[in-house]
């Protein structure tokens, strides 16, 4: 693995990182003293005053900036509203339902989506190709709540066969993981697809079918490691945005994730809460952008050897 | 044109006189309550005359309810990706006549955008400043500017060496006319493509948030907002659900279909 090439995305990504602690930093500020705002509404003015001190809200802005910081840094992103506990302790309590959604769908979309657009590519503009399409565009135009709401008609007032919200059994997870991964699996075929088909109409495959290689071995060893750089690609920025996109599923199916959490948060104005939640989907989306880095230098050795070079 | 893009075209051109002429088509003002007529089923399925699509839970007419989310949800969307899109389309110009650090800024926060799913930044925005329809409409706005950004960027740079722009140039043309009378036309056809694509995600973003209560807000109506307070009457009322959900459903689709279509006619060598 080039180390030039890794450290630069791991530079880029810290700066990313900069940015959004920065962003936040500059909105909280913009919207007022951050002692009122953090603070509930109904605490003394002298609390809020030791606060203010305490925060070293009286210093000048660039020292409170370095402080923020650090506090950032140390996770430290004060306390919630509801219990007065630490906003990372409540949200840490959500991740590992957010996570277990997430990754469920995210597999099942990928074993469906990934097979089924490679599948519509090889066999273009046939039944099945059609099919597929039309899934992937009505999967991609339907609205997360209205599908899960739909799925709650059916499934739980009229059939009564799943449980419509909450978590504990395998049951309540069937419905959000439908939800969720009709979308996703949709979005994966299509782009399946296209990266499968522009790889079919290179000329290395037309030469490798001159000189009467199978179609089998055609596929399997000279499309596929081909198309599989822009897949990962793709694939690797939905994982990351997987723990922001179930905000409104898990919503719909009162699933006890970071999504719900963070709607609540908002609603109560929980500001500790949601600042800890933006940095750490944040750090989600940049840890996930490293992978598929890493992924893509290891699947590509054009970049593997040539460095940064992304076309910018 | 096929028959899905045109049967698509024509539903998108009646969703938008519907918005047009709100008032004058629906039957009863949206904010009307009759609270001795709620929860009443459509009328083709034995409601009262009076109410063609049924009544929600204050008695409010759901189809003059339905045609006033249509205007405001249309309106959001439009006027966000048109926001969107002047300032992307601006910011991106910007990059790529000025090269060097400018550049460099505005791509690293295309790059951040890109980054971070915005429903998230919007959510933070919303809980830090508070709710109003000018901040809702300018969060639209910047949803989708980086889309823009990246392609103006793109396409400029690949102008500014056309024999056209370089003509242009070499008879004195200022940049300001060079790239407003002779890139900008050349280009905008790719432009108009990311507006229709760029369309279905800015109505899917105001409707999860209006659906989550945090976007458009009472006593306005949008077809998210519709859909959200529908929910808790899933059971004694699916209409107050299932029009809102499906008029969405068909906005965006449609406008999808004809986004690639258009897409495809521009541009043969994407195949997708």
């Amino acid at each position: 693995m080039n180390l030039r090439f890794l450290s630069i995305k791991f530079l880029r990504a810290l700066v990313t990182l900069w940015l959004v602690v920065t962003f936040v930093f500059v909105i909280l500020r913009l919207s007022g003293d951050p002692a009122e705002q953090l603070l509930p509404d109904d605490v003394a003015p002298e609390i809020i005053e030791f606060y203010r001190k305490q925060w070293g809200l009286d210093r000048p802005i660039w020292e409170q900036y370095v402080k923020y910081f650090q506090a950032m840094a140390e996770g430290n992103f004060g306390r919630s509203f509801g219990d007065r506990r630490e906003a990372l302790v409540v949200i840490s309590e959500r991740i590992p339902y957010t996570l277990q959604l997430g990754l469920t769908v995210f597999i099942t979309a990928m074993l469906l989506g990934i097979p089924s657009g490679i599948y519509a590519a090889l066999h273009r503009n046939s039944a099945a190709d059609r099919i597929t399409m039309s899934f992937a565009v009505l999967g991609y135009s339907m609205p997360n709540f209205f599908l899960g709401i739909l799925l709650i008609f059916l499934f739980s007032l009229k059939l009564r066969w799943l449980p419509s919200s909450g978590a504990g059994t395998p049951w309540h997870m069937v419905m959000p993981v439908i939800t969720l991964g009709t979308a996703l699996a949709g979005s994966i075929a299509r782009f399946s697809r296209s990266a499968m088909l522009e790889v079919m109409n290179q000329d290395y495959i037309r030469t490798a079918r001159s000189k009467g290689v199978r179609r089998l071995k055609r596929i399997y060893v000279h499309a596929l490691p081909n198309a599989a750089i822009p897949i990962v690609t793709v694939v690797g920025f939905k994982l990351g945005a997987l723990i922001g996109g179930a905000v409104v599923t898990e919503n719909v199916f009162a699933w006890p994730g970071v999504g719900r959490l963070l709607v609540n948060a908002v609603g109560n104005r929980d500001l500790a809460v949601v600042q800890g939640i933006v940095m750490l989907i944040a750090a989600t989306m940049l840890v996930a952008n490293l992978l598929v880095d890493i992924a893509y230098g290891w699947l590509d050795p054009r970049i593997r050897v040539a460095g940064d070079d992304t076309g910018r | 044109m096929p028959y899905s893009v045109s049967l698509s075209a024509a539903f998108l051109i009646l969703m938008l006189l519907v918005a047009l002429f709100a008032p004058l088509i629906a039957p009863f003002h949206y904010e009307d309550t009759n609270l001795l007529l709620r929860l009443k089923p459509p009328s083709f399925l034995g409601g009262p005359e009076a109410h063609l699509l049924g009544t929600d839970d204050l008695g409010r007419d759901v189809l003059s309810r339905l045609i006033y989310a249509i205007r405001i949800s249309i309106m959001v969307a439009l006027l966000g990706t048109a926001i969107g899109a002047v300032l992307g389309t601006l910011l991106g110009f910007v990059a790529a006549h000025s090269r060097g650090w400018s550049e460099e800024v505005i791509m690293m926060m295309v790059d951040w955008q890109a980054a971070m799913p915005f429903l998230i930044i919007a959510l933070a925005v919303l809980a830090f400043f508070g709710n109003s329809l000018l901040l809702f409409l300018l969060l639209m706005g910047i949803a989708g500017w980086e889309t823009y950004a990246r392609l103006t960027r793109g396409l400029v740079l690949a102008a500014k060496e056309q024999p056209y722009a370089i003509a242009a140039r070499s008879f004195g043309a200022r940049p300001l006319r060079v790239y407003g009378r002779h890139i900008l036309p050349n280009i905008v056809s790719a432009l108009i493509v990311q507006v229709t694509l760029n369309f279905p995600d800015t109505i899917l973003l105001e409707t999860s948030l209006s659906f989550l209560g945090l976007g458009i807000q009472p006593p306005l109506t949008s077809l998210g907002l519709m859909l959200g307070s529908g929910r808790d009457y899933l059971l004694f009322a699916r209409w107050m659900t299932v029009f809102p959900g499906a008029v969405i459903f068909l906005t965006t689709l449609s406008m999808s279909i004809v986004g690639d279509w258009a897409r495809d006619k521009l541009d043969p060598t994407i195949q997708d």
